[in-house]
């Protein structure tokens, strides 16, 4: 039967069209245009008008990517948020798992301690700073526990520790979402596995090693990547706790540069700019991380 | 998620900008400063300004049947700067905000976002104190309103128990020999504690007010150059990096107010503070140092102030100008300083209400510094200028990871610049 334009934009099954417009739009609206929009004021001298303001806003090529990568603050904090990404996305992935593991296992409490991991996360970052901060200031508990062994100047003032205190409280704070990850993916692994793992005379760890981790490579995947995108988003952690991104640049991050930059001085051309390069290298670094860690699942 | 969240806020504003361009926006501006009607405004959220204010409204309210004032507190946001510029942007920024930064102004400028005021008034009203608000183009984007003249503030008891009772503070080395002597006898931990953080105003309250002070009078930027690599400047960042050096001050973040804590002896601070000490310290006040020991009449200090400004999304501004003339009145301004203990941005506050500061003396010192402040630079590129500051003084005086005065020098090259660009 010959279809009409509206069937032929509809296609053979309609019904699921239907269903799945709502979501194409926003997409559309909501991360297609913005992002397409931001690509088109990193091209130009661009700052926000007021409606009905005459101003001019030229095409400049590629001068605003010059003026952000011969930045040295921007250029630092690609640096941090990779230090950043080196500490939290393996801790993630080892505690997670370990602790999804654990969890998993039919032991007294267990409801209690998985609340208790998932607690920090659902909790709002202004409220967990605070209790960070009573941890980690130069007269705070970790500093009393170790005496002469604390670090001078402090954690979150030392230009060396600050980035990867930053990184430990990240994973700390999100290790309850990627627990939740792991608990769903170890449903998945066949108890028969285990079962012949102990037939052939492996222990914990070998059973561990050589059933669970394969077993929820996809989980580790998503975990990977999940981790390395939201961890190149930073920017309430160091902007809180390190009170935005001291000492001297050492925890500040793109994101962080790029408010700065686009909405507090008022140049959204250079924050776009800086917020091209981040999805650019987010892209490269997922794309690495999925050729090495879902290789296997390929 | 926090990536795509700040693209979209700084896409979602400027996607509002385009989609406005070339939009006859709040009309005809000769017609629309002619036109009266409802307005809508804006003032802080503390608590004495907002009890003010509803009394103001309901004052001209009572009076103008056909030109109500609709008034609510300023919109919750990381600062009201960020609120007023995506209210520029979005064409939705009400008639009057009585909350206007003057380290904004520029930008609100540039934005096409404000409306020139009366000049005459405002000097009249200010006097020679308005110079500093004008904008590059001559004309006055801004009202001076209200200043915050910051000054020391020190806790008697823990100067006392460090065996100070009358303290001397004038002069850098009397002001360093006071705080180790607090600190030295724990009677604080710190001797001051100014924000350490790296955000563009922090300097306005440790750096700025001494610089100030030392200079005479002397802003950060002046006919379009740095003026803070100079001798003066270096002495103060010098000052402040002993301070830090001795751990005199912390160059960790504090949450909470370490003076009202006991944490620290000293606080900078201006009028607005006092509320809050109430019952909760037993302080004494003085002008900030300077490295000679300047008589208390002729120290200056930062103003913090707030200003009013028109924006041109109103489009009754006829009604605007005539709320603006009225908030700022001589009996409006005098029913502020009694909610708030603020300075109005007037000539001879103290004199203009000597009833009240006869009644009130700890608010008197104020008045007197009010009329030597010192504002930010009205000059394009003001928050990044700010922001190359602090950057420079965080890590030299702070951290004392770069030469202060080599630091110095390299930020006003680079301050040099951003004045130069429109």
């Amino acid at each position: 039967m010959r279809k009409g334009p509206l069937g032929r934009i509809l296609g053979e099954h309609p019904v699921g069209t239907a269903f799945v417009t709502p979501y194409v739009v926003f997409l559309a609206a909501v991360f297609a245009y913005p992002l397409g929009f931001a690509v088109y004021m990193s091209f130009h001298d661009y700052f926000f008008a007021a409606p009905g303001a005459i101003v001019e806003r030229p095409f400049v090529g590629f001068d605003n990517y010059v003026t952000v990568l011969s930045d040295p603050a921007v250029r630092r904090a690609f640096g941090n948020v990779l230090v950043f990404l080196v500490i939290n996305v393996p801790l993630t992935v080892v505690l997670s798992l370990v602790l999804a593991n654990a969890l998993n296992a039919a032991i007294r409490w267990r409801t209690f301690f998985r609340v208790s991991y998932y607690v920090p996360y659902v909790t709002a970052s202004v409220a967990v700073v605070g209790v960070w901060l009573f941890l980690f200031n130069s007269n705070g508990l970790v500093n009393s526990v170790l005496g002469p062994l604390a670090p001078d100047p402090s954690w979150l003032v030392n230009s060396s520790l600050a980035m990867p205190t930053v990184a430990v409280y990240v994973t700390w704070k999100q290790l309850g979402f990627f627990i939740l990850l792991y608990l769903a993916a170890l449903q998945n692994v066949s108890k028969d596995l285990y079962e012949a793992a102990a037939m052939d005379g492996a222990g914990r760890w070998k059973s561990f090693l050589n059933v669970t981790v394969p077993g929820v490579r996809p989980a580790t995947t998503l975990v990977v990547l999940v981790a390395t995108v939201t961890g190149a988003n930073l920017f309430t952690e160091p902007y809180l706790l390190t009170g935005g991104g001291g000492p001297d640049g050492a925890s500040a991050s793109p994101v962080l540069i790029m408010y700065q930059r686009g909405i507090e001085q008022g140049n959204p051309d250079i924050g776009s700019a800086i917020g091209v390069l981040l999805v650019i290298g987010v892209l490269l670094l997922a794309l690495i991380e999925r050729r090495f860690v879902g290789r296997e699942e390929e | 998620m926090k990536l795509q969240a700040g693209l979209l806020a700084v896409v979602l504003a400027g996607s509002l900008a385009a989609c406005g361009s070339g939009g006859d926006g709040a009309g005809d501006a000769d017609a629309a400063a002619q036109a009266r009607g409802p307005i809508t405004i804006w003032y802080s959220n503390n608590a004495e300004e907002v009890a003010w204010g509803k009394q103001m409204v309901a004052a001209w309210n009572a009076e103008h049947a056909d030109q109500k004032i609709t008034a609510q507190e300023i919109p919750t946001g990381k600062s009201s700067e960020e609120v007023i510029g995506a209210a520029i942007t979005a064409g939705n920024a009400p008639c009057l905000i009585f909350n206007t930064s003057p380290a904004s102004v520029s930008q609100f400028q540039k934005q096409g976002g404000l409306v020139p005021l009366d000049a005459s008034y405002i000097e009249e009203r200010s006097g020679d104190v308005a110079q500093q608000y004008k904008s590059a183009d001559g004309k006055y984007y801004q009202l001076p309103w209200k200043s915050n003249p910051v000054m020391i503030f020190y806790n008697k008891k823990a100067f006392a128990k460090a065996g100070i009772t009358n303290p001397s503070l004038t002069t850098y080395d009397d002001f360093l020999a006071a705080a180790r002597k607090v600190v030295a006898a724990k009677a604080a931990k710190f001797a001051i504690y100014p924000a350490p953080s790296n955000e563009f105003f922090q300097s306005w309250f440790d750096f700025y007010p001494l610089y100030a002070a030392e200079t005479g009078g002397k802003q950060l930027v002046a006919d379009g150059k740095a003026t803070f690599a100079s001798d003066e400047g270096k002495k103060v960042a010098e000052f402040w990096r002993t301070m830090y050096a001795e751990k005199l001050a912390s160059q960790e973040k504090y949450t909470g107010d370490a003076f009202v804590d006991g944490t620290a002896a000293m606080a900078v601070v201006g009028p607005w503070a006092i509320a809050t000490y109430k019952g909760k310290v037993d302080w004494g006040v003085v002008p900030v140092p300077t490295s000679s020991g300047k008589p208390a009449s002729e120290v200056h200090t930062f103003s913090d102030a707030k200003n009013v400004a028109m924006y041109s999304a109103c489009k009754n501004r006829g009604t605007a100008a005539d709320v603006l003339k009225f908030a700022t009145s001589k009996d409006q301004d005098g029913k502020f300083l009694a909610a708030t203990g603020q300075m109005p941005l007037r000539k001879d506050v103290a004199s203009t209400y000597a009833d009240y500061f006869a009644k009130n003396p700890d608010y008197k010192t104020f008045a007197d510094q009010a009329s030597r402040t010192v504002e930010v630079p009205n000059v394009p590129n003001s928050i990044t200028i700010w922001q190359t500051f602090r950057d420079a003084y965080s890590k030299s005086v702070i951290f004392g990871q770069e030469d202060v005065g080599a630091a110095l020098d390299g930020a006003a090259q680079k301050i040099d610049q951003l004045a130069k660009q429109s």
